[in-house]
């Protein structure tokens, strides 16, 4: 796909983010006039830009948005719960058509084609039903207009456009036709007359050349900026006077002045195409000759009929406000320019890269410094890896985006399904500057609905339930982040009814996930929730029953080598502890080694380290003070060759609310990890999460946590009979 | 590229059929043909039902050649608009500068 349209469609994006913004804010009772102002820029933008890129469907898509946005504007209107609910529809299907753009298509796709008017039907029934209320918003603006201009407003309510192409324009490969016929795209020509009188005599005549100049009539909500624009490519070749609507007499006889043909066929082609009454011209231009005389009288110069008539309060407000929206909007656009840089995400994603290698070339380089035994050599490479570290740091910052965009989003996902399920709920954001990496961001928005989706639909209680209980009747949900030693916490909390224990395990045993009679902690049953296959809720609603469970939410989460957590307490509510990693691409590392071969353990998950004792081992479980802890030997488990040393040691970690051991040969410390992804060969390889280069520049794997505590739990699972879980293994080991 | 024919009518007048487009590419080439229709007969009857395509270069030259007529004080008539010249003729609102009967299709 060309890159245009890739930025066209990113560009239309971020005014869509905007354009929704501003309509729930609205929606709460948001008054102000820079919020409807803000949106309508943004829906102008972006018919503008689509315009520019010929994706003409986004265009008149748009188009139809703007309409009723521009209605809202100038008060013709008022705004109502139903419009925004249209309007957010609208948002959502540009939304779509986006989607197609950035699939490389520029063709609208049917299927959305037919949901899209459907849409653009609804939004035209606001604009339409609106007639009788734009008709007396019409009386009202001019009869306002004229108190301020004292009583010499012209009849017309449209804008006028006198143009006279340059000799050349058709030459230069411009066609009047086509100028012409994009007004159409504004509003309605009312009156159009061509004027050829500029065209010499047929032996003098240039067929190339252009003549013709053209009298319009325009009933339009078009701004005159926009009317411009329409002839910005001609601009330079043409004589463009653009009267807005109601303006004044003087305004009418001042451009027949400054028009080239004669001022009576001028008068009468305004007083044809409904500008002006005969009554009003002839007035206006008594008066001119009487002004004429004066100024003979008084022996001054002949002020120009528009020296005369126009003054300061002709100029529409309308106008001012226009161009004072445009000045800002420009300044805005010029102050958000200087403070960000638009950056190629695959550049950023190379300097990573190169961060990675630096890092491991300096450790390379400290570990022959030390090797040497020159204390000189040893402080300079410290410096350097120092500062390779700051570095390193700075890098993976400009990878963080703040988690607010994607918190955003929810806005809109509550309000929707608020009202799909009829309750009221509150979103309560914190946290939204809280900075994390994009390819983290990126992931965590599909597990992060689902749990939103689920604390809506089986957390918060319906009304009458919440009064019965005493509670607020409005629900109240809450999405927070914040960092916590090195990594980001993202909870989901709901004022709900709470997970019910008893339930979960009634439900458990009835899905076979547990065995009737094992005794559970709380805590225990609550994660239940997590296993495959398992909902609680009978009713499957619109909401549920989309396939995926909290299972794959919590897979989601792990993927990124993130951790998930319930607190629950009945009647008060839950909360959902999302805990990430702050980056995927360097982690702080604890290197093993079995054999010749080395294993990294990410640090984070290691919470102790032992020597192995026999006696303290039966089977593949390890007593660790008193408690059973499953345990995988890696020279076992990966076929490594040779015979282990005397002494054995081993990590224990933890991951997911799971401990296992993990049995090395040797220990050798924290160890900065650039992680490198596995081939697709070894995608299905298990219990190995990635691979790094140490500073010798040997490969050392990265061990998966994750997948190494299940796969030690699933070993002795395996081993006990019957089939039982973790929990219940360790139970039976403990009786 | 466009073809010209023309004929003389019983009553003395010439009838100019256009095929092919009438646009900037070609005007230099139509203007001549219309003027050395008009300075043949002072009945001047212009076919253009064959005309695929007019851009504002094409009408201009209509106008030119109404006007030349009107000057000279002969008649100028079209006989026969295709939809794209009646598109372009209705658009400019020229219909009654022109004053000639436009015979609309039926399907429209």
């Amino acid at each position: 796909m060309e890159e245009i349209y890739s930025v066209f469609a990113q560009e239309a994006r971020e005014q869509l983010t905007a354009m929704e913004d501003g309509l729930l804010r609205m929606e709460q009772g948001d008054q102000d006039a820079e919020t409807l102002n803000a949106i309508f820029r943004a829906a102008h933008t972006i018919k503008g830009a689509s315009g520019v890129v010929e994706i003409h469907h986004v265009e008149k898509f748009t188009h139809i948005l703007e309409n009723l946005l521009d209605k809202l504007r100038n008060g013709e209107m008022q705004v109502s719960s139903d419009m925004i609910t249209a309007l957010l529809q609208g948002c959502d299907h540009i939304g779509a058509l986006l989607d197609r753009v950035d699939q490389g298509y520029m063709d609208e796709d049917p299927a959305v084609a037919a949901a899209g008017e459907a849409t653009a039907a609804t939004l035209r029934a606001f604009t339409g039903g609106a007639a009788t209320a734009e008709q007396a918003g019409m009386v009202e603006a001019s009869v306002g207009t004229v108190e301020r201009a004292g009583g010499d407003t012209a009849i017309s309510d449209c804008w006028h456009i006198s143009i006279r192409f340059g000799r050349d324009v058709l030459r230069m490969g411009m066609e009047p036709l086509a100028f012409l016929r994009y007004l159409l795209n504004l509003g309605e020509i009312v009156h159009l007359t061509t004027l050829s009188d500029a065209m010499p005599l047929a032996e003098d005549m240039d067929p190339e050349a252009c003549y013709l100049g053209f009298e319009i009539t325009l009933r339009s909500h078009a701004t005159k900026e926009q009317i411009e624009n329409v002839f910005a490519f001609c601009r330079d070749e043409c004589d463009l006077y653009i009267l807005p609507p109601n303006s004044k007499v003087g305004d009418y006889l001042n451009l027949i002045e400054h028009l080239p043909e004669e001022n009576m066929r001028l008068g009468e082609i305004l007083v044809k195409s409904g500008a002006i009454t005969q009554e009003e011209l002839d007035q206006g231009l008594r008066r001119q000759k009487a002004a004429a005389k004066i100024a003979e009288a008084t022996e001054q110069p002949t002020p120009q009929l528009g020296d005369i008539l126009v003054d300061k309060k002709m100029v529409q407000p309308e106008i001012v406000e226009a161009a004072a929206a445009r000045q800002k909007q420009v300044q805005e656009k010029k102050t958000a320019e200087a403070r960000l840089i638009r950056v190629q995400a695959d550049k950023l994603d190379q300097l990573i890269d190169l961060v990675g290698e630096l890092v491991i070339a300096g450790a390379s380089a400290n570990l022959l410094a030390q090797k040497s035994g020159q204390g000189s050599l040893v402080e300079a490479t410290s410096v350097l890896s120092r500062l390779v570290e700051n570095i390193r740091d700075s890098a993976l910052q400009l990878r963080m985006v703040q988690i607010g965009e994607t918190f955003n989003r929810f806005n809109r996902v509550v309000r929707d399904t608020s009202r799909e399920l009829g309750k009221d709920i509150d979103l309560v954001i914190s946290g939204a500057e809280t900075e994390l990496d994009k390819s983290v961001v990126e992931k965590i928005g599909d597990p992060l609905m689902h749990l939103v989706r689920n604390a809506m639909d089986h957390g918060i209680e319906p009304a009458e339930v919440r009064e019965a209980k005493g509670k607020p009747v409005k629900g109240r949900l809450e999405l927070n982040a914040y960092h916590d030693s090195g990594s980001i916490v993202i909870e989901v909390v709901d004022d709900g009814g709470g997970l019910k224990a008893d339930k979960i395990q009634a439900k458990a045993i009835e899905k076979g996930i547990i065995q009737p009679g094992q005794t559970l902690s709380e805590q225990e049953i609550v994660n239940l929730i997590f296993e495959a296959g398992f909902s609680t809720m009978e009713k499957v609603s619109n909401l549920s029953g989309r396939g995926v469970g909290m299972d794959v939410v919590k897979r989601n989460i792990q993927a990124l080598r993130g951790t998930v957590d319930v607190k629950t307490e009945v009647d008060v509510g839950s909360r959902f502890i999302i805990r990430l990693p702050l980056t995927l691409a360097i982690i702080d590392g604890f290197l093993t080694s079995v054999g010749d071969a080395s294993y990294v353990i990410p640090l984070d998950s290691v919470v102790e380290c032992l020597a192995l004792q026999d006696d303290a081992t039966r089977g593949h479980m390890l007593n660790l003070r008193g408690e059973v802890l499953p345990f995988i030997r890696l020279r076992e488990f990966f076929d490594v060759e040779g015979a282990p040393p005397q002494r054995e040691n081993v990590v224990v970690i933890s991951a997911g609310g799971q401990k296992a051991g993990i049995v090395v040969d040797q220990l050798l410390g924290e160890f900065q990890t650039v992680i490198k992804p596995l081939g697709n060969l070894f995608k299905h390889l298990r219990g190995i999460g990635g691979s790094t280069i140490l500073g010798s520049g040997e490969v050392a794997l990265i061990l998966d946590v994750q997948a190494l505590t299940q796969l030690a739990g699933q070993a002795e699972e395996r081993r006990a009979s019957p089939p039982q879980r973790i929990g219940a293994a360790m139970l039976s080991e403990r009786e | 590229m466009t073809e010209f024919a023309t004929q003389t009518t019983t009553d003395g007048a010439l009838h100019l059929i256009l095929d092919g487009p009438m646009t900037i590419y070609n005007a230099g080439e139509i203007k001549e043909q219309l003027m050395s229709g008009l300075q043949t007969s002072s009945i001047l009857e212009i076919d253009l039902s064959h005309v695929g395509e007019m851009d504002t270069a094409g009408f201009q030259l209509l106008v030119m050649a109404k006007r030349e007529s009107m000057r000279r004080g002969h008649t100028l008539r079209i006989v026969a608009h295709s939809p794209a010249v009646r598109e372009v003729i209705d658009f400019y609102n020229m219909d009654a500068f022109f004053g000639d009967p436009m015979v609309i299709p039926a399907e429209h």
